[in-house]
């Protein structure tokens, strides 16, 4: 029942076998061993599967990978050096890890799309994922260092 | 090279930031078969029959287990939980059947084919419910469990634990009170909500090695799970943990990891992988406690308290696990850190029909803390004092001793007067409690006290290796899971300092794997960086007299005579004469082909001192090695309108003892206040007539969201404790324990009515402004 899709990822072209029903978040992490993308609800209430697909952010959980067929997909595996990996280092805007990748592909795609963005603009997207461990206070950091430096 | 203090980014942080840190779902190997859980829709009822026979048909099946095929009972205290339901389900979301299929789907699929038929029972949904007089039993059976003798589980009723404080004289007390306030006080249960699911993987090699690769805080506990309750000999469990992904207390129990192996035995021992969903990890697996708290206390009139009589009614759920550990946690600092020299304490806590309840973070000081410093606020009122004032007068000291009469000196307790000075002036107390700002909303103050210390066991220990690499650089073995807290980094800074060393040069291994990793109790408590840091100096110093030994026979002097920094061993009198680690730490060589020595292995150890059991009837016993204090205060802007309020700033003052890593702390305390807020201001489970827990998703169990935050502002003082590493004590949990109480004295300031009952929403503010019903006892 499994059939071969193409999806274009991190700039690659990638086959990989998957079920109809499968989510582009089980493609990337079972098929393509890209776990960088994690499972935190499948149910798109948390954000820790975000990918970034044609420029914008998308929950990875909650969409076919068939639907990804045909589309640039960016996950966290293809950023390289971003300033907004760079201000999560200096700003220690993560403990566990475990929501970091979603929030720092949000970020990327935020900063990407509205390089000068005001605090509402930020809140309104940064307010699709959840971390638990931090206080929010070091990712508001991050993501302003950053924003600010572009504008 | 001093870098105790410093804020240095944490050893992972590069595999954090570019997705390749792995976590236990992200391992997964080909051939590998997925386990699901068929669990109660109900929270109390008989099993009456299990028919598996349809789903053992569907595609992809390789084997099915309910209860009847593993017929033992766990628990840390009282070993009652089956593994899966046996004779009756006691709640929602209980496991009751177990598949392994070869894919994830089709094992869920097969879940939905198994019919059980139940015969519902009167459930247990309250502290009241559980103690009325003839309660439904939510273990009949519990005189047939197996304990330890440190547990006191009252047979035929609800009750898991009772522990009891009997401290001075009540009569007393109460005679030299010129004024009592008494209430009441709740919270529902709630959940860690780490964003890593629990997840296990389980493998039976045909020699007999049980390897386990689990999201735990406890693997050495797992490891003596597998060899206690399967025979497994000790030497054949391998437990393995990568990097978890948050765990805050809930990954300390142990149940999945059991599951799995069941799972793997189930299938000739081939690696099988259980994966909490997200409504799993709500209600399946164990919650954070809620609690019916009655408080009495007593006070002269120029504000001395002189009686404390506290009740707590925890309310655990269906199992006891560490929920009876929790409830003496409770009494034995139910006071705060406050000097009470008459209490009276009775900490029960209940078997209910909610998901069982473990640890969590703050281990029953968050708990604790809450009623008590409503209450402290309510007397300062009643007494006309500032509520600042009243705790000043009353904070405990070096010399005073705990409601479990453990004698409290210079270093083994921090400084709460001056923690709490420090918050005063940071959240501008001056200004005024209340004030009226624009629109008629209204700013308010509210501030706490809180302490805490370990309770843990009185011969937790934790043991620590360094070897050297050949160009003299350091690894580090331990057994500390990095769940986010940064230990590990801590670690190093402490080995970096000792050696005087580039902490380039210290390599820590991260993954937890207690086959070669010496053991560490357990990663909890905000006790890692003192048992294992005390353990790594230990080491390291082995290692130096190593090194110092060597050298000697080289440079022609006394092992005393020479030091070690900046990767040499150097002679104290000339630092020229001197010889690279490198050319020591695995032998010495001499030109003509000699060699002495070999290789320098570093072993340290510690184990908790002077710990004792709690006497059963008075609470008399020392619990843990010190008490972390702090003061904490929060702004709000209250309108009275739509009873709504906006978080404006939190403040966390502690004392910390030594700060090791400043970042690190800091954010450790900040990740507390919003942990805290979010159990303040809006998390709690809530339940329909049928016992059903109704937020299972993150859509409904709402969190703290980005944006939400008000300004953290932290700061630590540092009073040393003599025996922690560089003179720390732990702070991972400290954030969280006074933020609920700061909010509820600011917001029933605002409201003029005492708020008594977590979480304080909107709606909830407004029906204790209306007058309804407080308290569910």
């Amino acid at each position: 029942m499994n059939r071969q899709i193409h999806l274009n990822i991190n700039g690659e072209e990638k086959s990989v076998y998957i079920r109809n029903a499968d989510t582009l978040l089980t493609a990337l992490r079972e098929q393509l061993g890209l776990t960088g993308a994690k499972p935190g609800c499948e149910n798109g209430d948390c954000g820790a599967c975000t990918v970034i697909i044609e420029g914008m952010p998308q929950k990875s959980c909650i969409m076919l990978a068939v639907e990804g067929i045909g589309k640039q997909i960016t996950t966290i595996e293809g950023l390289n050096n971003t300033p907004i990996q760079q201000a999560f280092l200096e700003k220690w805007a993560f403990q566990c890890g475990y929501c970091t990748s979603g929030f720092i592909m949000n970020c990327h795609a935020l900063m990407e799309k509205h390089p000068d963005a005001e605090d509402v603009v930020v809140e309104n997207w940064l307010q699709s994922n959840i971390c638990r461990c931090t206080s929010y206070q070091e990712i508001k950091e991050a993501i302003h260092s950053v924003l600010s430096k572009n504008s | 090279m001093d870098v105790i203090g410093k804020s240095i980014p944490r050893i992972e942080a590069e595999d954090k930031v570019t997705g390749r840190a792995k976590y236990t779902a992200d391992f997964s190997s080909p051939g590998m078969l997925h386990a699901k859980l068929l669990t109660s829709p109900h929270a109390h009822a008989r099993i009456v029959k299990i028919d598996t026979t349809e789903a053992k048909k569907a595609p992809g099946v390789r084997a099915i287990v309910t209860g009847q095929d593993i017929p033992i009972r766990v628990g840390p205290h009282i070993q009652g939980r089956p593994l899966l339901a046996i004779e009756k389900v006691r709640h929602h979301g209980e496991p009751v059947a177990l598949v392994v299929a070869d894919s994830e789907y089709q094992a869920k699929a097969a879940c939905k084919m198994i019919k059980v038929e139940y015969e519902a029972i009167p459930m247990v949904l309250s502290a009241a419910d559980a103690l009325k007089v003839n309660p439904s039993l939510v273990h009949p059976n519990l005189a047939s469990y197996s304990k330890d003798n440190k547990v006191h589980p009252e047979i035929n009723t609800n009750v898991a634990n009772r522990t009891k404080i009997r401290k001075g004289s009540m009569e007393d007390g109460w005679k030299q009170s010129e004024i009592i306030v008494e209430s009441s006080f709740f919270f529902p249960q709630s959940d860690h909500a780490a964003m890593e699911t629990r997840c296990a993987t389980a493998e039976i090699f045909p020699n007999g090695v049980v390897e386990i690769l689990t999201a735990s805080q406890a693997p050495y506990d797992v490891k003596k799970l597998i060899h206690d309750h399967f025979f497994v000999p000790l030497e054949k469990v391998h437990v393995k943990v990568p990097l978890v992904g948050g765990g805050f207390g809930g990954k300390a129990a142990v149940q999945l990891e059991l599951l799995a192996y069941i799972a793997s035995r189930a299938v000739n021992g081939k690696k099988v992988k259980l994966a909490n969903s997200r409504e799993e990890d709500f209600m399946t697996s164990p919650t954070h406690i809620g609690l019916d708290a009655k408080v009495k206390m007593g006070a002269t009139k120029t504000g001395q308290i002189m009686a404390a009589e506290i009740t707590f009614y925890f309310i655990g759920g269906a199992y006891s696990d560490e929920g009876v550990d929790i409830s003496k946690a409770a009494a034995l600092n139910c006071t705060g850190p406050y000097k009470i020299d008459n209490v009276w304490c009775d900490s029960l806590c209940l078997f209910t029909n909610h998901t069982y309840a473990t640890s969590f973070r703050g281990y029953a000081h968050i708990e604790l803390t809450f009623p008590i410093e409503r209450t402290i606020d309510l007397m300062a009122q009643k007494l006309q004092m500032d509520p600042i004032d009243f705790r000043l007068k009353n904070v405990i000291r070096p010399g005073d001793t705990t409601p479990s009469c453990a004698e409290l000196t210079q270093s083994n307790i921090g400084d709460v007067f001056q923690c709490l000075n420090r918050a005063k002036a940071l959240i501008h107390w001056e200004e005024g409690q209340k004030t009226v700002v624009e629109n008629e909303r209204i700013k308010v103050k509210g501030v706490s006290c809180f302490w805490k210390t370990s309770t843990s066991s009185t011969n937790a220990s934790s043991g620590a290796v360094i070897t050297f690499n050949k160009d003299g650089s350091i690894n580090l073995s331990c057994g500390v899971v990095e769940i986010g807290q940064g230990t590990k980094t801590t670690l190093a800074q402490i080995l970096a300092q000792r050696f005087k060393m580039d902490m380039g040069k210290i390599h820590v291994m991260m993954d937890v794997n207690t086959e070669v990793n010496p053991e560490h109790w357990k990663t909890v408590a905000s006790s890692s960086t003192y048992m294992v840091g005390n353990a790594v100096l230990r080491a390291a110093e082995d290692a130096i007299q190593q090194i110092c030994r060597l050298a000697s026979s080289v440079l022609l002097c006394n092992p005393e005579d020479i030091d070690v920094a900046e990767g040499k061993a150097y002679l104290k009198s000339n630092p020229k004469k001197s010889l690279y680690l490198k050319d020591l730490v695995h032998g010495y060589q001499y030109q003509n082909g000699n060699a002495i020595g070999g290789q320098v292995i570093g072993r340290g150890s510690f184990i908790m001192r002077h710990l004792t059991h709690i006497d059963p009837s008075t609470g008399k016993g020392i619990p843990g090695p010190s008490w972390t204090v702090g003061a904490q205060a929060v702004e709000v802007i209250f309108d009275p309108k739509t009873y709504t309020y906006e978080l404006k700033k939190a403040v966390s003052v502690i004392d910390l003892g030594k700060v090791l890593n400043l970042m690190g702390a800091t954010g450790q305390v900040m990740g507390g206040m919003s942990m805290g807020l979010g159990f303040a201001t809006r998390e709690g489970f809530t339940y329909n007539g049928e016992g059903q827990v109704l937020d299972t998703q993150f859509r409904t169990y709402k969190m703290m969201r980005y944006g939400e935050q008000p300004e953290y502002v932290v700061e630590f003082i540092e009073t040393p404790q003599i025996d922690g590493p560089y003179g720390a004590r732990g702070v991972g949990e400290h954030g969280t324990i006074g933020i609920a109480p700061a909010l509820a004295n600011a917001l029933s300031l605002a409201v003029e009515v005492p708020l008594n009952k977590l979480p304080l929403t909107p709606e909830t503010i407004w029906q204790t402004k209306r007058g309804e019903s407080n308290d569910s006892l």
